[in-house]
């Protein structure tokens, strides 16, 4: 028992642990700001043309809708395969950190996007109403005062968003993506190594509990900051 | 000189359509506006005012009938030529609708930076209007920091920002107590005198007009009941909404305040 823990940090894990997490890490990086932008971009969309919206647009709205819908239904494994060939045409090869970026952010952006839609409607209709009567257009109430008013609330669906992406470059590595969700699949499951899985998996843990409390901090002092709370 | 009135609504009515059933909320609505007027509005709950008061800044379309306001026809504007008439009306809301993301100078600043004025521009017009308004001292200040009273006067401060023509106030002081109230018609009452700028006032209070207003009308069921002085209906009022409202107030105000009362 006691030599199982030691074992969690020998130097052979660390060599398997440390560069798998600097994958991870890349891979989150480069795909949560690709995933923000176009998730606040389809975000705001769905919201400004839906029938109550500022520009309704009936059927872009729909079809939109449920497109978002349709990657959000499928297994984010089915995704990410669907995803690959695209990743070989766009950065050249189907495997690797940076085929799976291409693959997260897709398997992402509907998340991330009804995650905006839905901030942005929480965000009072009065408020709207005074943009509006004073003449701002729908570009101005979307960039000033939806998106700001509905910060403290983005902050928190960030972090949901960069959560799941974590997760998902998990189910990534087992398609060669690398990272900790590969290493844990090659040691962990294959070659039955429990201490190397459990490292892995602590890492991850990390991860995530840190991010969580950091964006928890973000919002609330936004909030605090805003007299809101 | 002939004095041509500044908003001429003519024959306004407006239909909704919700759940397949047709609600006629304005049903042929006659108004003239003279500038500089402070204009009151009242009638009870449901009777279109806010329908009305919408249609004039455009956030409605009338479904038949005409709006003029100064050289605006507002039922023929363009989108685009709506939101520039749009920032020459100012608007002011009972629950305020300040932006919480912003502070009071930001507020403040928000339709001229829809306006596209510059820094410099901006800076001394927030100045001179929260100056105006009595609040510069909070400028720094979120809204979540300000009492109703201070929020109703930042909101005020936004409407005037980008010099409005006209000020359009929707129960703007249903959410204050009666002193606060009193303080904000204030404001509008000094801002009409100084600015020149035309007021037009939805209350569900007489007190309110008889305190603030010149002229006024009584909505009833998307139909004027009646208009005029202010002194005029009250001396003689012969829509029931107005006999309804006076002896009701008069009993409010007996009850309330005893002879000794504010007002
Ligand atoms: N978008 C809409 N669709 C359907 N009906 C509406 C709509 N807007 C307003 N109405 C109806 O129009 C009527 C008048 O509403 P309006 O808000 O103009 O009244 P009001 O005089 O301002 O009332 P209050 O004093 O309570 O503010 C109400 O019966 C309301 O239900
Ligand atoms: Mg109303």
């Amino acid at each position: 028992m006691v030599e199982f823990f030691i074992r969690l940090f020998s130097q052979e894990t660390t060599d398997i642990i440390l560069p798998a997490t600097l994958q991870t890490l890349y891979m989150v990086f480069v795909a949560t700001p690709i995933t923000i932008f176009f998730g606040l971009v389809f975000g705001s969309s769905l919201y400004i043309t839906d029938k109550n919206g500022l520009y309704p647009m009936f059927i872009f709205n729909k079809t939109f809708g449920a497109i978002i819908n349709a990657v959000l239904a499928l297994p984010s494994m089915i995704v990410i395969i669907l995803a690959l060939p695209l990743s070989k045409f766009v950065v050249g090869v189907s495997y690797g950190p940076k085929a799976c970026v291409i693959a997260l952010t897709i398997v992402c952006t509907p998340i991330f996007s009804r995650l905006v839609e839905s901030s942005i409607l929480e965000v009072s209709k009065g408020k709207v109403e005074a943009a509006k009567s004073m003449g701002a257009s729908t570009f101005d109430i979307i960039l000033k005062v939806m998106l700001p008013e509905a910060l403290p609330s983005l902050i928190r669906n960030f972090v949901v968003l960069t959560i799941t992406l974590i997760s998902i470059t998990a189910i990534a590595g087992t398609f060669g993506a690398g990272g900790l969700g590969e290493v844990a699949v090659r040691f962990g499951y294959h070659r039955f190594r429990t201490d190397i899985l459990l490292a892995a998996v602590l890492v991850l843990l990390v991860l995530v509990e840190g991010l969580q409390l950091l964006g928890d901090k973000l919002s609330k002092r936004m909030l605090k900051k805003r007299h809101l709370i | 000189m002939m004095q041509v009135p500044f908003i001429e609504i003519k024959n306004v009515s407006k239909t909704f359509i919700s759940h397949k059933r047709k609600f006629e909320v304005l049903k042929g609505v006659n108004l003239d506006i003279e500038p500089g007027d402070i204009f009151g509005i009242v009638g009870f709950s449901g009777a279109g005012k806010t329908t009305l008061i919408r249609c004039i800044n455009g956030l409605e379309m009338a479904s038949s009938g005409s709006i003029r306001v100064g050289k605006y026809q507002i039922n023929k504007l363009s989108k685009k030529d709506v939101n520039v008439y749009r920032q020459k009306i100012g608007m002011v809301f009972q629950h305020f609708n300040l932006f919480d993301s912003r502070t009071v100078y930001g507020n403040v600043a928000f339709p001229l930076e829809i306006a596209k004025k510059n820094k410099e521009e901006i800076q001394e017009r927030v100045l001179k209007i929260l100056n105006l308004v009595g609040i510069v001292d909070k400028k720094d200040f979120y809204p979540g920091q300000l009492s109703g009273g201070q929020k109703q006067r930042v909101g005020i401060a936004r409407a005037l920002a980008n010099h409005p023509s006209i000020l359009l106030s929707d129960e703007s002081t249903s959410a204050l107590d009666p002193v606060t109230s009193m303080s904000v018609l204030d404001l509008l009452k000094d801002i009409n005198k100084k600015l020149g700028l035309t007021i037009i006032l939805i209350t569900h209070s007489l007190d309110v007009v008889k305190y603030t207003c010149k002229n006024m009308a009584v909505l009833e069921n998307g139909i004027i009941a009646e208009k005029g002085s202010v002194k005029e209906i009250f001396e003689n009022p012969q829509s029931n909404t107005a006999k309804v409202f006076i002896k009701h107030n008069a009993y409010l105000a007996n009850a309330y305040f005893s002879g000794e009362g504010i007002w």
